[in-house]
């Protein structure tokens, strides 16, 4: 069992451009109409906007709003990006110029193939030179991605911003790995409760249990087929700010999240 | 920290299955790497390949994760008795207290290069009998890897390119520190396949010869493929990971920083989570991967942390570079050298660059060790060293 606190979230889906307008969805305040979002991801230099793909768009999207929220700078800060298989799209392309008679690969696709590209960009773009992981997990990416952010926090008594990500394929993959919407979510969580906490989470590790679903239907749609946004029912508890507990797929087991509102 | 034991290893790659045909082979200073004979990418150039990976059946039961790389981890698993020490681990500690934290940096992509070249003409789809997610999937290799030892804790995978099978033991060492798990399999698979070897074709890095790691007249990587294991646990054993350092370089997403400030602070911070001072290191085994820019910034970062005289190499001339196995592979083979009392030579190199200086070590050396570090940094300045140490 691991206790961290979240400092400050970001969110970038369908319908929910940012934490303030997610939050507002996820506490039934606003209508979710599934609108897609266009993100900035302002922080990057504009060579490297141009040059890097649209899923780490959404991955550095969500790490930089959660930091603009954070009492602190990405330079003290360790990183987690969590995406089933990062960028299908890029994927794609190189495989496509691979089935051709030259073979030719692009350099710049060729860098942006590595499952830690968002990774690689983020500390481009803050100048962080702290640890930067990026893990996969199939479904469960999210899940594990939170349980190693959270274990790295306690254990190394540092900030860690968890970033998962995951984006629909290009045809003909979209066929053989379904996702249904580009959905990305960060938590900025520290190892001691801050004065600008959100919430605990009290995390623990135990047997399969059937997950925590969304009661709205498009949501839960949303949940089920994207792996980054298994972070909904987390996130919507938060929102709602009320004492609540939830299960997690993490593979072969499943995380139980006791989240509590933190105290001011 | 508190030491975290390597109760078992093993590792295959271009030296051969195992750590008794691994071990002798780095004595002699022979090099695996043959002639590029790799069908799917016939670049002239020299790869390390592991010989028998074709001829690997998977189980019955996890068929569907058949592809180059689970073929490759399973040969590697069937080595040095490792899956029956594992076996043992989940008698003693129960199935769910054993995390697997594996690194690639590929995974089995061979099985979609394979998949594109029978697509539908019509349609473009892909053939029926391909399975993206047992395959190419970001984390087939911990998946299958789990299922086959019969493991059921946390089981993902790390994949920042060539530091990905490093990163494996500093994750592994904080799940277990936290309580998450009693025990941990750690280690790297990565195969050939066609996207890194045009790939990094494409950025120039790729040799024609065989590599030639801190040589004057180096001109680039020779790709291999490998595989490592490592079974950790908390109770005390001969061999121990006694630190760990990672860091970014935030300088480019495929050029190391050219003064090596990234790697020095992995180095920096393995010394200091380690407790020991830059002296007690004994020999570094270095990412070393022959191309101009790597070896140069490795260099500085290492003079910058341990000045000029802790005697250093690389592997790479002998196993070719395995990307994301290297962390893993590299780590297995400090295991064997402390073990044995021996600095690997630095294969196929015959004129150090002058301007590298750091004491980089042509030939093998037999010489007890108490302590060693291995160097693994990847695209997206992703950094990672590690030490580990003889507890007897």
């Amino acid at each position: 069992m691991i206790d961290v606190h979240v400092a400050s979230i970001g969110l970038c889906g369908p319908g929910m451009a940012n934490w303030v307008d997610g939050r507002a969805v996820l506490r039934g305040e606003a209508p979710f109409d599934g609108t897609l979002p266009k993100p900035a991801a302002a922080i990057l230099p504009p060579a490297e906007r141009r040059r890097c793909g649209q899923s780490t768009r959404y991955a550095l999207q969500v790490a930089q709003e959660a930091m603009t929220r954070a009492a602190f700078p990405p330079t003290q800060v360790a990183v987690v990006f969590a995406s089933s298989d990062a960028d299908g799209e890029n994927l794609h392309h190189i495989l496509e110029s691979l089935a051709q008679p030259g073979h030719e690969v692009s350099p710049t696709r060729f860098h942006n193939s590595v499952h830690n590209a968002a990774a690689g960009y983020w500390n481009i773009a803050t100048g962080a030179r702290t640890p930067a992981n990026s893990l996969s997990a199939l479904d469960a990416s999210f899940s594990a991605g939170l349980l190693e952010a959270a274990v790295q926090a306690v254990a190394e008594n540092i900030p860690v911003l968890l970033a998962a990500f995951d984006l629909p394929f290009p045809p003909p993959l979209d066929a053989v790995r379904a996702v249904a919407a580009p959905f990305a979510a960060a938590l900025l969580l520290t190892p001691q409760a801050t004065t600008t906490s959100m919430a605990r989470l009290r995390v623990s590790l135990g047997t399969e249990q059937p997950d925590t679903t969304m009661n709205c239907a498009a949501l839960e749609a949303l949940r089920s087929a994207n792996p980054a946004a298994r972070a909904l029912p987390l996130l919507q508890a938060i929102a709602q700010e009320q004492r609540q507990r939830l299960s997690l797929n993490c593979g072969a087991n499943s995380l139980t999240i006791e989240i509590e509102r933190a105290r001011k | 920290m508190t030491p975290i034991f390597l109760t078992h290893y093993t590792l295959s790659s271009a030296l051969g299955h195992g750590k008794q045909a691994t071990l002798a082979v780095l004595r002699q200073d022979w090099s695996g790497l043959r002639a590029n004979d790799f069908a799917d990418a016939p670049l002239d150039t020299f790869i390390g390949r592991v010989d028998g990976v074709e001829d690997i059946a998977l189980p019955q039961a996890l068929e569907r994760f058949d592809c180059r790389n689970n073929r490759l981890a399973q040969l590697a698993l069937q080595q040095d008795g490792f899956t029956s020490a594992v076996a043992m681990a989940r008698e003693k500690y129960g199935a769910m207290r054993i995390a697997v934290i594996l690194g690639t940096s590929t995974s089995g992509i061979q099985a979609t290069e394979h998949a594109y070249h029978r697509r539908d003409p019509a349609s473009g789809a892909l053939p029926a009998d391909f399975d993206f997610a047992a395959t190419q999937g970001m984390n087939s290799v911990a998946e299958f890897v789990r299922r086959h030892l019969g493991l059921s804790g946390p089981a993902f995978v790390i994949s920042t390119a060539c530091s990905s099978s490093a990163k494996v033991f500093a994750s592994a060492a904080r799940f277990m520190q936290t309580g998450l798990c009693d025990a941990a399999v750690v280690g790297g698979v990565d195969s050939l396949c066609a996207m890194t070897l045009y790939g990094f074709n494409a950025l120039q890095l790729v040799s024609a010869e065989p590599c030639r790691p801190c040589d004057q007249a180096r001109k680039g990587i020779s790709i291999g493929e490998g595989a490592g294991f490592f079974l950790l646990e908390k109770e005390a054993g001969p061999l121990a990971l006694l630190g760990y350092g990672e860091s970014s370089d935030a300088y480019h997403m495929s050029t190391p920083h050219p003064e090596g400030l990234g790697a020095a602070l992995a180095m920096e911070k393995a010394l200091a989570v380690a407790c020991l001072q830059p002296g007690e290191i004994d020999y570094i085994n270095m990412h070393g991967t022959a191309s101009r820019s790597n070896d140069s910034a490795e260099d500085q970062g290492m003079r910058r942390v341990f000045g000029n005289a802790t005697p250093c190499s690389s592997t790479k001339g002998a196993t070719g570079h395995t990307l994301g196995a290297a962390g893993a592979v590299e780590a297995a083979i400090a295991c064997l050298c402390l073990e044995n009392g021996l600095i690997p030579g630095t294969c196929n190199t015959r004129a150090l660059d002058p301007e590298l200086g750091s004491a980089i070590q042509l030939q093998a050396v037999s010489r007890p060790l108490r302590h060693v570090m291995s160097n693994s940094f990847g695209f997206g300045g992703n950094n990672c060293s590690l030490i580990f140490g003889v507890t007897s």
